[in-house]
């Protein structure tokens, strides 16, 4: 992405920082996921209180992007890539702050998981959540390095998330079968998983737009399968249940 | 020549051929070349924009297309420009019929030191399009209309053109040019001179002549050429750079040196 500068330096300034507040964006909607992972499986409400006060600081990021955005449109007037540049910049830091959303969402979910005894699908979500943070990093990385390739293949292995949701899915309805007293935490572990499939879903979002950005054109929507059998998904209770 | 607008549709974008075609066109002032092989279709009824930097050859195209350039000494074209498949080049052609037809508004508003109305009745007059004082009255009435200039005039309608302000005098080029009733209008830089407020009433005039003219425009202003054309043409150096529609030039430029210009990267 490294071009001429600008005849006016400051407009390069200005989207210089606006890429360093979208990668700090990033960092933190990584950082808050892992950590809210953390919580659940180590059963730490203490952390996972952090992670609920520290979305605070991605929503005023947010914020600021909004602010900084509708200010360099007005006094700027950007064309061509840069356009592309700063709409885009509005549009991730969207993405990202509901990414944020959900982790803190999952940091409360396993405050209440943390009152109940545990339960063994437990041990699939930091799996599932390892593959989304990988994605969301690799989805960064595409943004910093300019890299359009990369963009679409981590907007490919989405489907991989899915797909981890779906069998957890199927896994904790059968043990909600199997024992009522599992209900509580299932239901939670649930829409954890439902969260960490939603945190893909933004990442895959993320990887569309920094596509545009640099390509500007749309990411060809052909490729990608949308498994979401989990929508149908129905288990049947056995006879001994 | 069907030859010629068989591949003038090369970018696909205009399903008609063009009111105007301009292929291989060099100039020469004196030794020293401005224009090198541009070839460019007006389409008809839309508004073409002419962007670049200054010195990239851009007025100097506007003005081959009516044959301005014909006054100035030295100057050498080669080439060839058609207005609906005819040669305006050719000897045949009455220049000063030609520009009936092309008609040419300037930077700065340049109103004739008459009345408002003879300033408009000026050229229906002197080209004998009408046959009575009626016909003339209808013709300004109707031209200053469509230049959007009726209500702020019509009262006045014998001073001196001289007391309009910069942007009424500029829409009474206008409407003096559609007295006319020209197929092609020509602008050059229309609204360098004028304020915010003028300029947003000649960039919607501009919009509303685009339903019955076809109108090339010569702006300074990335901003106006996104605003008012359907499609705009990258001068740079005496070429055409890029050509294509206004949304993709302004979104996506395909070329670096047009994504230079736009972006404001130009070293």
């Amino acid at each position: 992405m490294k071009e001429e500068t600008h005849i006016v330096s400051s407009f390069d300034e200005e989207l210089t920082r606006l890429n360093n507040i979208i990668s700090q964006m990033g960092g933190l909607a990584e950082s808050q996921l892992i950590s809210a992972i953390r919580a659940v499986v180590k059963r730490d409400s203490e952390l996972a209180e952090k992670v609920i006060v520290s979305d605070l600081r991605l929503d005023n990021l947010e914020q600021e992007v909004q602010d900084f955005v509708v200010r360099f449109l007005a006094l700027r007037q950007p064309m061509a890539d840069d356009l592309r540049q700063v709409v885009t910049a509005l549009k991730l830091s969207n993405d990202l702050e509901r990414i944020g959303d959900l982790a803190k969402n999952i940091a409360k979910r396993s405050q209440v998981l943390n009152q109940v005894p545990p339960i063994r699908p437990v041990q699939a979500i930091p799996n599932m959540a390892k593959l989304a943070q990988e994605i969301i990093k690799d989805v960064l990385d595409a943004y910093i390095e300019g890299d359009a390739e990369k963009a679409q293949r981590v907007w490919a292995r989405d489907q991989e998330v899915d797909e981890m949701y779906n069998s957890l899915f199927r896994e904790l309805l059968t043990y909600m079968m199997e024992d009522p007293r599992n209900i509580t935490a299932s239901t939670h572990l649930l829409f954890i998983a439902k969260n960490i499939e939603r945190i893909g879903d933004h990442a895959t979002n993320i990887a569309e737009t920094i596509y545009y950005r640099i390509k500007g054109e749309d990411l060809p929507v052909d490729g990608r399968p949308k498994n979401d059998a989990a929508n149908f998904a129905v288990i049947e209770p056995s006879d001994g249940a | 020549m069907a030859v010629v607008t068989a591949r003038a549709m090369t970018d696909g974008t205009s399903a008609q051929a063009p009111k105007m075609a301009v292929r291989k066109l060099d100039l020469f002032y004196g030794e020293s070349q401005a224009l090198y092989e541009v070839d460019l279709d007006i389409a008809e009824k839309q508004v073409t924009a002419l962007i670049g930097p200054s010195g990239c050859g851009k007025s100097t195209f506007l003005r081959c297309l009516n044959r301005m350039n014909d006054t100035i000494d030295g100057v050498t074209i080669k080439g060839n420009v058609t207005l609906d498949d005819r040669d305006i080049y050719d000897k045949a052609i009455d220049v000063v019929q030609l520009r009936a037809r092309i008609g040419m508004v300037f930077q700065k508003p340049n109103p004739f030191p008459k009345s408002i109305y003879d300033n408009v009745a000026y050229g229906p007059r002197i080209h004998g399009l009408v046959n009575s004082r009626d016909e003339l009255d209808e013709v300004v009435m109707t031209s200053l209309e469509k230049a959007g200039l009726i209500k702020e005039v019509k009262d006045r309608m014998a001073e001196p053109a001289t007391g309009l302000s910069g942007g009424q005098q500029q829409r009474l080029c206008i409407a003096r040019a559609v007295a006319v009733s020209p197929e092609v209008i020509l602008m050059d830089e229309p609204c360098s001179a004028l304020d915010p407020i003028a300029t947003a009433k000649v960039e919607e005039l501009i919009d509303e002549l685009r339903s019955n003219y076809t109108i090339v425009i010569v702006t300074h202003s990335m901003q106006q050429a996104a605003r008012v054309s359907q499609r705009t043409a990258f001068f740079h150096l005496g070429k055409l750079v890029e050509v294509g529609d206004t949304d993709q030039i302004f979104t996506n430029p395909k070329d670096e040196r047009t994504k230079g210009y736009i972006t404001g990267r130009f070293g």
